[in-house]
């Protein structure tokens, strides 16, 4: 087979596989900016999808929730990611391992599975479903993505730099707050909106422990379900997509630009 | 006036019996040293010795395990590093990154609390911080001291090797401590620049009047800039003293081979004065050893004069190198390679003669040529040691199973094999020292014991061995304490300490 073949043949692979992954969402954004009350039906070009989505009391609320959440939990992922991160990377041997591995478990587990036994787990507890159950199962399975993004800067730091600090004078908590921690900001950073990128289009853990409180992917479920394809919940898939897209291509850029500088 | 002397004079660092265990091996072993106020003092040793356990131990970030450190008379054995009045000049500097110049210095002076000299109701002196012009009158000073005056307000990053040195020193100076701490300060810089830096920081010691305690293994810096120097090996001190002394007078055969090239010889004392090695007796400066006493020796490559013609030992020229202002050669005498430095230069295959004058041997005392340790009677003519089961032949005392027993065997007659399965034990060489006509090859077994063996094959250290002993080289005899000595199977730690 000649080269020219087989590249062809490469890209037109990598081509199909694109089309299949893209093209239902970019019908979805594409139909978006059309108020037909059909998928597949354009009726001019217009932005009256989005006008109701900004009047709607119930996605405005969803939306609202669904910052709320996401602030809250990736604040709460950020302190225990971070905090963890410190302790894993300071074990020794077997007991790191097995930290690390423990800790990436709600990272490998099906998401379904995590969702019920969070809902189990609750239960059990007899606590009502709502924010508390909400920003607790968000928080946690978003601390693996924190302490991935800081074990990393934490392995690059001088290994003497925390005993400097407490050489000079500085207490212990002292040095880790003015010496180690500011080391860690960017790593924190970055574990900061990778859990909110991934508490805001959480849907299936969500739906598990929500109780009453809707955020965007449970409101964009439910509406399904009840009133089949209301046409303003393309407008809402649309801008959820580019949301969280965005923000992972800025995540990129700015690691990108980190990585160059070093 | 006496008391300014005896302030000079005492000790500000006292260490005694201090030892540290990581996980079961004993980095540092009893070591014992007091450091005067003012010195420059440098823990000098291979790597892996305990010289850096030590210098940690000294700023409180690792505890003895037992043993304690006293500062200035107090006990500060369990004071943490951020309440110790000593401040530590890291390796790899450690400074803070996210800090520009003046702020890495003005770290530890912001920490800082003096007392104001008035005191509370309850008759307490009260402290106060440092204000911001006296923490920026004091980080000007000493950033003048280092040569660094316009730097203070650039980042850490951009700066060059020595450049970050200096600010680490700096850093470390500022808060005057009553101890620097200096860990291989310059070991990641290039030669010219350490050689620089060697100079500005014996100058820098002079003008502050600071003690410091130097951790390094070069062994050319430990000589140059210190007043005293700690040789140490194996987590124990070898030898302390000024540099001169130690050169001239190494304690032992280690020290020796450690400080500056060196030929060391096996030899035997057969008076007061006289000394006979490489079959030829030479005149010597040293006596109070015993008549026909086994010694070491040690004769400095430029204490040995080559002459064509006559001297006491004959020997042929096997390598010549020049060295700039001078040849080193490798002369093959009867059975010793002499190692010699001389302006002269002499070609490969000629014959020359040796001689080395009273001045030029040093005797240093043997303190050991047999390995003893404890062990268990297994069978009438089995013992248990060191994890392996050794035969030994049964003699007129009739020993019971489980007994406890002492067990010699001299350091001649232990076989090393190449392979460990040809061995009853197994063990790692750690240390082989060249000693005339065979080698001392020191080996460490997997249950924590030292073996001294006198070898005439080359063993590299790392190399795994398996150990063997001949019955009848096995002398087992009853121990004196029943019981209770069990712990301590070796009986010779002692064997590199020279007095």
């Amino acid at each position: 087979m000649s080269k020219n073949v087989k590249n062809g043949l490469i890209w037109a692979f990598v081509g199909v596989m694109l089309a299949f992954m893209y093209i239902p969402i970019i019908i979805l954004i594409v139909f978006s900016f059309t108020d037909a009350k059909a998928l597949g039906v354009w009726e001019g070009f217009s932005f009256e999808l989005y006008r109701d989505l900004f009047t709607n009391a119930s996605i405005l609320g969803a939306f609202k929730n669904s910052m709320i959440l996401a602030l809250v939990s990736a604040l709460l992922a950020t302190a225990l990611g971070t905090t963890a991160a410190i302790g894993i990377f300071h074990m020794r041997k077997w007991k790191k391992s097995a930290a690390n591995f423990v800790a990436n478990i709600t990272m490998e587990n099906a998401e379904i599975v995590t969702g019920v036994t969070f809902m189990m787990f609750f239960l059990a507890l007899r606590l009502p479903y709502g924010w508390v159950t909400l920003i607790i199962a968000h928080t946690m399975i978003t601390t693996p993505y924190v302490i991935l993004s800081v074990t990393p800067k934490l392995s690059q730091l001088n290994p003497n730099l925390y005993e400097a600090g407490l050489d000079l004078g500085a207490s212990p908590m002292r040095s880790m707050f003015t010496v180690i921690i500011p080391q860690l900001i960017p790593g924190m950073i970055s574990g900061f909106v990778m859990a909110f990128a991934l508490s805001l289009d959480d849907f299936i853990v969500s739906k598990f422990v929500n109780g009453s409180v809707e955020t965007i992917p449970v409101y964009l479920y439910n509406a399904l379900a009840k009133r089949g394809a209301d046409p303003t919940l393309r407008a809402l898939s649309s801008l959820l997509f580019v949301v969280i897209l965005a923000i992972l291509v800025a995540l990129n850029v700015v690691s990108a630009k980190r990585r160059k500088k070093t | 006036m006496a008391t300014i002397t005896r302030e000079k004079f005492d000790n500000i660092i006292e260490i005694k019996n201090v030892t540290k265990v990581f996980d079961g091996i004993t980095a540092v072993d009893n070591v014992n040293l007091a450091v005067r106020r003012g010195e420059f003092v440098t823990l000098l040793g291979p790597s892996g010795c305990g010289k850096t356990t030590l210098l940690r131990m000294i700023a409180g970030f690792e505890m003895p395990t037992s043993g304690s450190i006293f500062l200035e008379k107090q006990d500060v054995t369990t004071v943490p590093p951020h309440l110790r009045p000593i401040n530590t000049v890291f390796q790899k500097y450690a400074l803070f990154p996210h800090l520009n110049v003046f702020k890495n210095i003005a770290f530890g002076l912001k920490l800082k609390r003096i007392p104001t000299g008035e005191l509370d109701k309850k008759g307490r002196p009260i402290y106060r911080k440092f204000t911001k012009d006296e923490i920026a009158e004091k980080v000007e000073r000493v950033l003048k001291l280092v040569n660094l005056e316009a730097y203070g307000h650039r980042g850490i990053t951009g700066l060059s090797g020595g450049q970050q040195q200096r600010v680490a020193i700096a850093r470390a100076i500022v808060c005057e401590p009553k101890v620097l701490l200096l860990d291989e300060p310059l070991g990641a810089l290039d030669l010219k620049m350490r050689k620089e830096m060697q100079s500005e920081l014996a100058a820098m010691h002079k003008n502050i009047g600071i003690t410091f305690i130097y951790v390094t293994h070069d062994q050319e810096e430990a000589l140059t800039m210190s007043d005293k120097v700690v040789v140490m090996t194996d987590g124990a001190v070898q030898q302390y003293g000024t540099p001169k002394k130690i050169y001239d007078e190494p304690a032992n055969a280690f020290v020796a081979d450690f400080i500056g090239e060196s030929n060391i010889l096996s030899g035997v004392m057969k008076k007061d004065f006289l000394v006979e090695f490489c079959g030829t007796e030479f005149k010597c400066m040293d006596k109070g050893f015993g008549k026909d006493e086994k010694v070491d020796l040690v004769v400095r490559p430029e204490d040995i004069a080559i002459n064509a013609k006559s001297g006491a030992l004959k020997g042929e020229v096997v390598s010549t190198v020049f060295k700039g202002t001078y040849y080193e050669m490798e002369i093959m005498t009867g059975d010793y390679q002499f190692t010699v430095q001389n302006t002269v230069e002499f070609t490969p295959g000629q014959t020359v003669w040796l001689s080395v004058e009273p001045d030029g041997i040093h005797i240093m005392k043997k303190l050991k040529t047999v390995n003893e340790y404890v062990g268990e009677i297994i069978s009438e003519n089995t013992v248990r040691l060191c994890g392996g089961d050794f035969e030994f032949m049964p003699g007129e005392t009739v020993y019971e199973r489980g007994d406890e027993v002492k067990v010699k065997i001299p350091f001649d007659k232990i076989e090393l094999t190449d392979d460990e399965t040809d061995g009853v034990i197994g063990a790692n060489v750690t240390q082989t020292l060249y000693k005339g006509s065979y080698y001392q090859v020191q080996v460490y077994t997997d249950d924590d014991n030292d073996f001294f063996i006198d070898t005439v094959d080359e063993w590299d250290i790392g190399d795994r061995v398996g150990i063997r002993i001949d019955p009848k080289d096995l002398t087992v005899e009853k121990t004196a304490n029943e019981g209770g000595a069990v712990a301590d199977t070796v009986a010779d730690t002692e064997v590199w300490d020279g007095e």
